[in-house]
């Protein structure tokens, strides 16, 4: 074999804590899902950082380009009314 | 992006302390010193697992080897965590173990020493794992998202790494005279060696300009060096080792010790191939990774002909 490619990459994605998110924590190299899955949990919950884990081949993952967050991302900026603290509430309300 | 672009954008970020993730526009040597430096630590962590490796079959107790297994167990994972930081640059992993088995990629010249005694291995986790503590919690704030989110996780294993060689020893130094000597004589030979991991002083280091510039460096190798000192001769003291320096000595002004010189001659020779380690630990990792091949060629064409079935 001419290149020895050491397996193919795979993101890998850890629950925390029961009802948290999965959170990316890094990558393994595997050559089918059960070795990614071993791998991650040999290299990534070594101390009990969580209780479920994530993997997807690298290559399936589609990600935003950095010249188009301002198409994306800035038409958010002007529209302030989505945040709570944009309306006005009269003296006095309680538990709003 | 224009180049002009490319560079503002590059400068802003940097400037606004963001991170630079791996899909951003990166000046070329700023990419090129990021693989230097990622790939070289990566190296360091894998190659470090050798020396500690020497004295599992011979840890004096079932709990000081389960500690040793775990600790060198890290270390392979850190080395991991490193290679994937550095292959979001565009580096593959195969590349990169092709510089370290010719030479054109370094390690950390620390781990062309032996381990002598066990003391060295309470040696290497208290001077050696705590001085790249030292570098690796300046390293959290590096500008390189990758990068820096390796160093966090590092940065939360390695703490128990500097614990258990310091507790080992510590309870060597309440032993035998024997035992006490054996401590004194690792603290010997490992204390300027584990000065010399920060590198070059200030005024020699070659490399520094663009890191800095690129905040890839927060802290010079002087700075980081005096922080090390000031906070192990204190640990020393309590357990009654001596530091292997005639000139330390407390500076009230500047309110850090004051060090002799460094042998850097030694530390060329070593650097450039001249130690008593440096062509075992390559050959050794050669040696590894050529007879876990088969392990690799299995794996794909286990793939391939799951592949193949589900096609």
């Amino acid at each position: 074999m001419a290149t020895d490619t050491q397996l193919d990459l795979w993101e890998v994605f850890i629950q925390g804590k029961s009802g948290g998110h999965h959170m990316h924590a890094g990558s393994v190299h595997a050559s089918d899902k059960e070795m990614a899955l071993k791998n991650a949990r040999d290299l990534y919950t070594r101390r009990s950082e969580g209780g479920s884990i994530w993997v997807v081949p690298s290559s399936a993952i589609i990600s935003s380009a950095p010249d188009d967050a301002a198409m994306l991302f800035d038409p958010a900026n002007d529209k302030i009314y989505r945040h709570p603290t944009f309306y006005v509430i009269p003296e006095g309300a309680k538990q709003i | 992006m224009n180049s002009t672009d490319l560079v503002t954008s590059f400068e802003r970020k940097i400037d606004a302390e963001d991170k630079i993730e791996p899909r951003d526009a990166m000046p070329e040597k700023y990419r090129l010193h990021l693989i230097r430096q990622i790939s070289q630590h990566a190296h360091s962590e894998v190659i470090g697992m050798q020396p500690e490796g020497n004295w599992l079959s011979r840890a004096p107790s079932l709990r000081a080897k389960q500690i040793l297994l775990a600790k060198i167990q890290d270390e392979g994972g850190h080395g991991l965590y490193l290679y994937s930081a550095a292959e979001t640059l565009g580096i593959s992993r195969d590349e990169m173990i092709r510089q370290l088995h010719e030479g054109k990629a370094r390690y950390s010249n620390i781990f062309n020493y032996p381990t002598l005694t066990w003391a060295d291995i309470g040696a290497i986790g208290w001077l050696v794992d705590g001085a790249a503590i030292v570098n690796q919690v300046a390293l959290q704030r590096t500008s390189y998202g990758p990068y820096a989110r390796a160093m966090f996780r590092i940065c939360k294993e390695e703490s128990f790494h500097q614990r258990q060689g310091y507790e080992i020893m510590a309870n060597m130094m309440k032993g035998t005279v024997a035992q006490r000597e054996m401590a004194q004589d690792a603290m010997n030979r490992w204390w300027w060696p584990s000065l010399t991991m920060f590198g070059p002083h200030d005024s020699d280091s070659p490399h520094s300009g663009d890191a800095f510039r690129w905040k890839i460096k927060r802290k010079s190798n002087d700075e980081l060096r005096q922080k090390f000192i000031d906070k192990t001769v204190q640990q020393a003291e309590v357990i009654g080792l001596t530091i292997p320096d005639a000139q330390l000595k407390w500076n009230e002004e500047k309110q850090g010790y004051d060090h002799g010189e460094i042998n850097w001659e030694e530390f060329k020779r070593v650097i450039n191939g001249d130690g008593p380690c440096n062509r075992q630990r390559i050959e050794h990792h050669k040696k590894c990774h050529e007879e876990g091949r088969w392990v690799r060629e299995a794996a794909e064409a286990y793939q391939r002909k799951i592949q193949s079935i589900n096609n």
